[in-house]
């Protein structure tokens, strides 16, 4: 069971049916299962079945994730692979020691592949959709892995298996999604 | 935290309004808005339905925002980001509903007016399951017509046609021979909402004109009126 995490201002809401059901859709085509969870609703843990996070992005205006980051300490304990898409690798970032500032872009971009990994197309680049208001400066040690012309858009914890993107993969870059199911062991 | 005050883009179709409904389950949906061309003679084949949007509003309870687009593209998303202005100011709306589907390109320019406004924006249709999406159309209690059709193999009986389960169907052997979206999201075939389950009332069409020709046409109401469910 892959567990998708909802960073948004509330649970279900309409933020959910925009960036957390696509990348269930995506889980689903590739047969596999997954569990909806809101951020405020983690007290008990990872459930024991989860094989895989995913925290999915929020609306462009929602930031209140970012003053709640020790709702997200159970991050720092597991084993399980994350990824963190947009306000998800905001999330990564900081529970892991990384640091957030503004930055912002919408719509198509550029990504160029500064590191080539599986995770991502091959190099040089591809483009991706992008919605987001801050960027991230990642924990120390944290490999770089893309960049737009505006700020960092991949990167890897080389100890775990957590990764963090800043656009979002479930609009045109499914691939993504599906390594990182791939990485995540039934 | 609190519901929101939204206001919901539309187009008088079945994604626009039932973008609507679901906004209604999450938060407080305070005027629909919509934009309409100064020339509409020019617009009947892209939106063939957009002057039914005021009796929809009527039918459903909501004020209504409605601004007029030169329909120059480069200008149209300053008459809408002139329409969302003004609900902010008239209605109080915090926050803009689409029911974009998978348009990168519409919700690129949507959220960017949207930020520019310091508006939230929700996109609760964004990369659903077509087939899904259909079905809780159909199951949510939505009356739907066919509008207009562009693309083959649509013929004329598909003017006024209802989307039910049986066009439904018909729709899904389109979607896998013709490579037509199901959802009509390329452009295929247009729809107008007649009712749906927050309308009070339900619009019945009193007069219609149908054109068609090569796989091209528009159902255009020329008279309809609301009766009571």
């Amino acid at each position: 069971m892959i567990l998708l995490v909802d960073p948004a201002f509330r649970a279900g809401s309409l933020s959910m049916d925009e960036f957390v059901l696509p990348v269930g859709r995506i889980v689903e085509r590739n047969e596999r299962t997954w569990r909806y969870r809101h951020y405020a609703d983690m007290e008990g843990g990872i459930p024991e079945e989860t094989e895989g996070v995913i925290i999915c992005g929020t609306a462009l205006k929602d930031n209140g994730f970012l003053s709640a980051i020790d709702w997200f300490d159970w991050l720092k304990e597991t084993e399980i692979p994350v990824l963190g898409i947009c306000a998800g690798m905001q999330v990564l970032c900081l529970a892991c020691g990384g640091t957030v500032r503004e930055g912002f872009e919408i719509g198509m971009t550029e990504v160029h592949v500064t590191a080539p990994h599986p995770l991502l197309p091959p190099l040089p680049s591809f483009h991706a959709y992008e919605l987001h208001s801050h960027s991230c400066e990642p924990p120390p040690g944290w490999e770089i892995l893309a960049v737009s012309s505006a700020c960092i858009q991949a990167i890897r914890d080389p100890h775990h298996p957590r990764f963090g993107v800043m656009f979002h993969p479930e609009v045109r870059n499914d691939r993504i999604v599906e390594v990182f199911l791939e990485m995540c062991i039934e | 935290m609190d519901s929101l005050r939204l206001g919901v883009l539309c187009s008088g179709g079945k994604d626009s309004l039932f973008a609507c409904y679901r906004a209604m389950q999450e938060d407080e949906v305070a005027c629909l808005v919509t934009l309409v061309p100064e020339n509409p003679e020019s617009y009947l084949f892209h939106t063939p339905n957009l002057h039914m949007v005021p009796l929809q509003a009527r039918a459903a309870g909501l004020p209504l925002v409605s601004e007029v687009t030169t329909g120059i593209e480069e200008k149209e998303i300053n008459d809408l980001s002139r329409a969302l202005a003004i609900a902010a100011e008239r209605h109080g709306i915090e926050g803009v509903v689409t029911g974009a589907l998978m348009s990168v390109y519409q919700s690129t320019r949507i959220q960017r007016v949207c930020h520019d406004l310091n508006l939230w924006c929700f996109n609760p249709l964004w990369y659903s399951d077509p087939g899904t999406y259909m079905e809780r159309l159909i199951t949510s209690g939505f009356r739907v017509i066919v509008s207009g059709v562009f693309s083959a193999p649509f013929d004329a009986s598909w003017l006024g046609r209802e989307l039910d389960r049986d066009a439904l169907s018909i729709l899904m052997q389109y979607a896998r021979d013709f490579r037509i979206t199901l959802t009509g999201e390329g452009g295929e075939y247009e729809t107008l909402v007649l009712d749906a389950p927050f309308f009070h009332r339900r619009i019945v069409i009193e007069e219609s004109e149908s054109w068609y020709r090569n796989h091209r046409g528009v159902l255009d109401v020329k008279r309809a009126r609301l009766e009571e469910r």
